[in-house]
């Protein structure tokens, strides 16, 4: 039961258009390519993982992808086109240590509420939305820095999702919370998933990557060693960077 | 010869007998002084916050030119403004010169640096925090330096209070171009350096007693207000 829905959701996904395309992109950085000639195709719709040892450049990736760093070669394409300010406005972004304004909960999410022009009475009731989703309504007047790790998680992507992006952005959302707050992260993006947003997340974790992924991109050493539908990948995969990480060998970016 | 305790006290009975005089003074120097910190932070904070938060050509040089004329010599700065504002001057038809607005420029002139540099390295710190997320927003550059003053409003007091520190005690530029005329550009520094010379200590040392007393109670009231301020709701 659960194969044939695997088997369905890339092969509906593969008819999407390109929402996001990278083009033979790299980045090179205190005289090292930290991003090697990169080219990967992002799917309206899609729920694409991205996997990898620390340090292969998974990070670096999103930030190319999203358009907070400049490439040093290679293009990112947005609906087949440079990316424009729409783009930018198309996206949001879950970093990896989630910035919080030195302001209380609440006034976090007026701040993103007001940067995409959202005031007055309908920003009340939105902020109010964001808080009951992600479970902060409680916290509201709280200095947002003082959160627990994973209250600040659940703020960042309840931020990241106030103006209602196409293309989310996920950078390990999980990693340093306990099972409950991981499921309530997990219910997030699946709540916004369903609502049309396109994920792009990159995990460590295998079960997350079970339950969350449809495509998975794997990193080694700033490349991309393998791609393909999730099942594919981590149940047979090709490459020896994957092979090495499914098995639970250790595989580090000086073995290539 | 006189006595150091016999003119303590003497000072004191004058700040007791609080008179028209000692008024004029004191109200003629916070006006002047706060009029060019609310100027000087008017230009200076988002002329800092810029430099901070932005890189562009020139960036480099106008922060060392920021640094540098935070340590203007304000006898500099007063001959300027009086070259600037007398009679045959560029600005001299504006007879502005011996007027309190002579001082508030020169004051203006001097803080603006202290405030613009300060600012600056306040705001690069907190921008190193937030830079990546206003990017991720596509937050235009007014609303990243809005967001970046107000989010540093507490350290930014501490800014406008060395400005304040360094125009309050300020006596060089505000004697050449306020002329220390009586009634009319008479403030607490330039009366004292007048009175000490004329040999009037007690009034000197009564208005050098309030200048302190300013100092310590303006700057006490900032860091209680900052200090509340930041327990009640931010951390
Ligand atoms: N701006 C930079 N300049 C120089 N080196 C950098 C820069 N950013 C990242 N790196 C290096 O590039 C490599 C990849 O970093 P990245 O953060 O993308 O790793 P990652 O795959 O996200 O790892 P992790 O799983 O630990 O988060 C690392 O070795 C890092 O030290
Ligand atoms: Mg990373």
């Amino acid at each position: 039961m659960r194969d044939t829905v695997m088997d369905m959701i890339p092969a509906q996904v593969a008819t999407s258009a390109a929402l996001l395309e990278a083009r033979n992109l790299s980045f090179e950085a205190g005289g090292k390519r930290l991003i090697d000639g990169v080219s990967l195709t992002i799917r309206e719709g899609s729920r694409t993982l991205i996997m990898g040892a620390n340090g292969a450049g998974k990070s670096l990736l999103l930030r190319l992808l999203h358009g907070l760093l400049p490439p040093s070669a290679g293009q990112v394409l947005w609906r087949g086109a440079t990316p424009d300010h729409t783009a930018r406005r198309a996206q949001s972004m879950v970093f990896q240590r989630p910035v919080m304004l030195r302001r209380s909960v609440l006034a976090n999410l007026n701040f993103a509420l007001s940067m995409h022009g959202v005031r007055g009475a309908q920003r009340a009731t939105e902020a109010g939305r964001a808080l009951d989703m992600a479970g902060l309504t409680d916290l509201a007047r709280h200095p947002a820095r003082v959160l627990s790790g994973g209250e600040q998680q659940r703020l960042a992507l309840a931020r990241a999702l106030i103006g209602q992006p196409h293309l989310l952005f996920l950078d390990e959302p999980t990693s340093s919370l306990d099972p409950a707050s991981t499921q309530m992260i997990e219910s997030l993006i699946d709540a916004a998933h369903a609502r049309g947003v396109t994920i792009v997340m990159v995990t460590h974790d295998m079960g997350q990557a079970r339950r969350m992924g449809d495509e998975v991109i794997f990193l080694h050493a700033g490349q991309v060693a393998e791609t393909g539908p999730l099942d594919q990948v981590l149940r047979h995969p090709r490459s020896e960077a994957a092979r090495a990480w499914t098995e639970g060998r250790l595989y580090t970016n000086s073995t290539l | 010869m006189f006595s150091f305790g016999d003119i303590m006290s003497e000072a004191f009975v004058l700040i007791l007998n609080w008179d028209r005089n000692l008024s004029e003074i004191v109200a003629l120097s916070l006006r002047v002084t706060l009029s060019a910190v609310f100027l000087s932070c008017l230009i200076g904070l988002p002329l800092g916050a810029l430099v901070g938060a932005f890189r562009f050509p020139g960036r480099g040089i106008l922060t060392v030119l920021l640094n540098a004329l935070m340590g203007l010599p304000p006898v500099v700065v007063g001959l300027f403004v009086y070259l600037m504002l007398s009679a045959s001057g560029p600005l001299g038809p504006l007879q502005l010169l011996y007027t309190p607005l002579a001082m508030i420029i020169a004051q203006t002139i001097l803080v603006t640096p202290i405030v613009a540099a300060l600012t600056k390295q306040v705001v690069e710190d907190l921008h190193g925090e937030y830079a990546e997320q206003f990017a991720s927003m596509g937050l235009r550059a007014y609303d990243r330096i809005a967001a970046l003053l107000w989010d540093a409003r507490y350290s930014l007091m501490t800014v406008a209070l060395a400005g304040f520190g360094r125009a309050v005690a300020e006596v060089g530029a505000v004697l050449i171009v306020g002329g220390n005329i009586n009634h009319v550009t008479r403030v607490m520094t330039t009366t004292i350096a007048l009175e000490t010379s004329k040999g009037n200590l007690e009034l000197a040392l009564a208005l050098g007693v309030l200048l302190l007393s300013i100092a310590v109670i303006v700057n006490a009231v900032v860091m209680a207000l900052r200090a509340s301020a930041v327990r009640a709701a931010y951390a």
